[in-house]
């Protein structure tokens, strides 16, 4: 099976309201696959319902074959998945080379003992996770910023450091809500680069972004969500000549208007 | 090379834990010292659980009132060295948390507090209530350690004071240094993740319940042997040690003086031990100025003394 990641018919009810429903799609190693659609759309819910945070009322989430529907999120890590949040969790009162450094918790766990006693294996599992830290923040630009308090970084630098501890995980699938919101032109970039590079070394990215643009240039495929439900799917150019797709980002009044001229 | 905090730390506590008895008037305050030392290790067991992992809890007096309760009843009903009792009684802390903990920790904020309030509640009533075992609120009295005896067949005599004071500051210096350990190990950084957010921590991979649970058993253990030596020094226990005033002056000596770093916390430990000495000069308002200078800290020093003061030292570059 070349699917490292499969949505099978995924839907979540909130009081009644369908928040997502019946939502498929696949994912391949190396795939760059983006979720779009108007504010409201859904996406979110579908990203926390793909990595654990919500359980799913409906469908499975297939995850290298194995069915992994609302699993843990911190079991879904162990497994290679990992992802960044739409509205920044960082370690506030950590610094960046720190909120890297917890990316590497897996990798450098051991025996609790061992931690309090401060034994050279304890200190080593420590090491390790700052040198692999310090090279992801090289790889992120954010090397300078180090020894800073998290909460005192920029925005964008955030944005940064959530990607460089998520790719701490070394994941097989990386989940990235809204990873330009809030970033100029430039930081835009920097972070396009850094997703196509990720991409190419065989990881699974599914992508929310507003940034169209964005959106067009990296993804292999585009899955866009209106009102909790998938109205299309392919790749950049069918989807962006598709008129349903059209409608949903107009807005009903435009077709209205429409109608009526 | 550049000194570590952590080092830098234990260099400081073991100095004033040195250095001070120099300046002791008289005798009597190699009791309160010892006191503040007792205080400081329950305190800094705080430090691991509420500064590290972000949980309160308000009934870590009653692992305080097992660690005494132990070195007052198994050397009596079971012949068991005083030493190894309180082992013994940070082995049943350890337990207790460890099974308690797992449905509580589940729980935040404020109910986690009043969860953990209970556990304190019971633990003290139970001390208060098995009279034939305890002595109920009369308490009932402990037997010696020994260790003082022990050093005076090696040639190193003590007075009572003395010796307690010092056995105090090393056990406090080695809790210290465990937790200055902790601070930077791979347990210690996801334990201050999950109180950054625990929703990062769980995509980290952090497993937030285990994580949780292991502070908890590890502060436990803290205020069990802080317990065990209060009672092994005065010789003497009552149910007041696992009371809900003791856990409400475990949590506010660490808030005071910092609850975010280990010195700190000691230091809060210090104030509010000493403060109570110092302020017998204001006879029946005693209570009222030490309630008054906590607000008055709390809300111009939020941080704790210890972190507020030191930022203004350093002035205003981070």
């Amino acid at each position: 099976m070349s699917d490292l990641l499969s949505i099978e018919g995924l839907g979540i009810t909130f009081g009644g309201l369908k928040a997502v429903h019946d939502v498929s799609f696949r994912v391949r190693p190396g795939e760059i696959v983006s979720v779009i659609g108007p504010n409201g759309a859904g996406k979110t819910t579908l990203f926390n319902m793909i990595s654990g945070v919500y359980r799913p009322g409906a469908g499975r989430v297939v995850l290298e074959g194995d069915d992994v529907t609302g699993m843990e999120p911190h079991l879904l890590a162990r497994r290679g998945m990992s992802r960044t949040f739409q509205n920044l969790q960082i370690f506030p009162s950590m610094t960046a080379l720190e909120n890297a450094v917890t990316g590497y918790h897996l990798q450098e766990r051991g025996p609790v003992l061992a931690d309090l006693l401060g034994l050279p294996g304890a200190r080593a599992r420590a090491r390790r996770a700052e040198e692999g830290a310090r090279a992801l923040l090289a790889r992120v630009g954010l090397e300078r910023a180090a020894e800073r308090a998290a909460g005192n970084l920029s925005y964008g630098s955030l944005k940064r450091l959530e990607i460089a501890r998520a790719l701490a995980l070394e994941p097989k699938v990386l989940l990235l809500d809204e990873p330009a919101a809030g970033c100029n032109a430039v930081e835009t970039e920097e972070i396009d680069h850094l997703i196509a590079e990720v991409a190419a070394s065989g990881v699974a990215i599914l992508l929310v972004e507003h940034d169209m643009k964005m959106v067009m240039r990296i993804s292999n495929h585009i899955v866009v969500l209106d009102h909790g439900e998938k109205i299309a799917e392919g790749d950049p150019a069918t989807v962006s000549r598709n008129p349903a797709v059209i409608a949903a980002y107009l807005g009903v009044e435009e077709g209205q208007d429409h109608a009526h001229g | 090379m550049k000194m570590t905090p952590k080092t830098a730390t234990l260099l400081v506590l073991a100095a004033l834990i040195a250095l001070t008895p120099f300046f002791f008037p008289s005798g009597y305050y190699y009791r309160v010292g010892a006191l503040l030392f007792v205080n400081g290790i329950a305190v800094t067991g705080m430090v691991i659980l509420t500064g590290y992992a972000g949980q309160i809890s308000l009934g870590h007096a009653g692992f305080a009132g097992i660690g005494a309760y132990a070195c007052a009843l198994a050397p009596v009903h079971w012949g068991l060295h005083p030493a190894l009792a309180v082992i013994l009684g940070a082995a049943i802390s350890a337990i207790l948390a460890f099974l308690v903990g797992r449905p509580i920790l589940r729980l935040k904020g404020y109910y986690l507090g009043v969860a953990t309030l209970g556990l304190g509640i019971l633990v003290a009533m139970v001390l208060n209530n098995e009279r034939q075992l305890t002595g109920g609120p009369d308490g009932m009295a402990v037997p010696e350690l020994g260790l003082r005896a022990l050093l005076k067949g090696w040639g190193l005599t003590l007075s009572n004071g003395e010796f307690w004071y010092f056995f105090c500051g090393l056990v406090l210096l080695v809790g210290a240094w465990l937790a200055l350990n902790l601070y930077a190990s791979p347990t210690g950084r996801a334990l201050r993740a999950l109180h950054g957010s625990e929703v990062a921590a769980r995509t980290v991979g952090i497993d937030v319940a285990r994580l949780k649970l292991q502070a908890f058993v590890i502060s436990a253990v803290y205020a069990s042997v802080s317990g065990s030596l209060l009672a092994l020094q005065n010789k003497f226990v009552t149910p007041d040690v696992a009371g809900f005033m003791h856990s409400i002056e475990m949590v506010t000596m660490a808030v005071l003086g910092g609850v975010g770093s280990v010195l700190g916390a000691i230091f809060g430990a210090g104030i509010l031990t000493l403060l109570p000495q110092v302020l017998t000069v204001f006879a029946e308002y005693e209570q009222m100025v030490l309630g008054l200078v906590m607000v008055l800290v709390m809300i111009f020093l939020r941080e704790g003394l210890l972190p507020s003061v030191l930022r203004k030292f350093r002035g205003k570059d981070e």
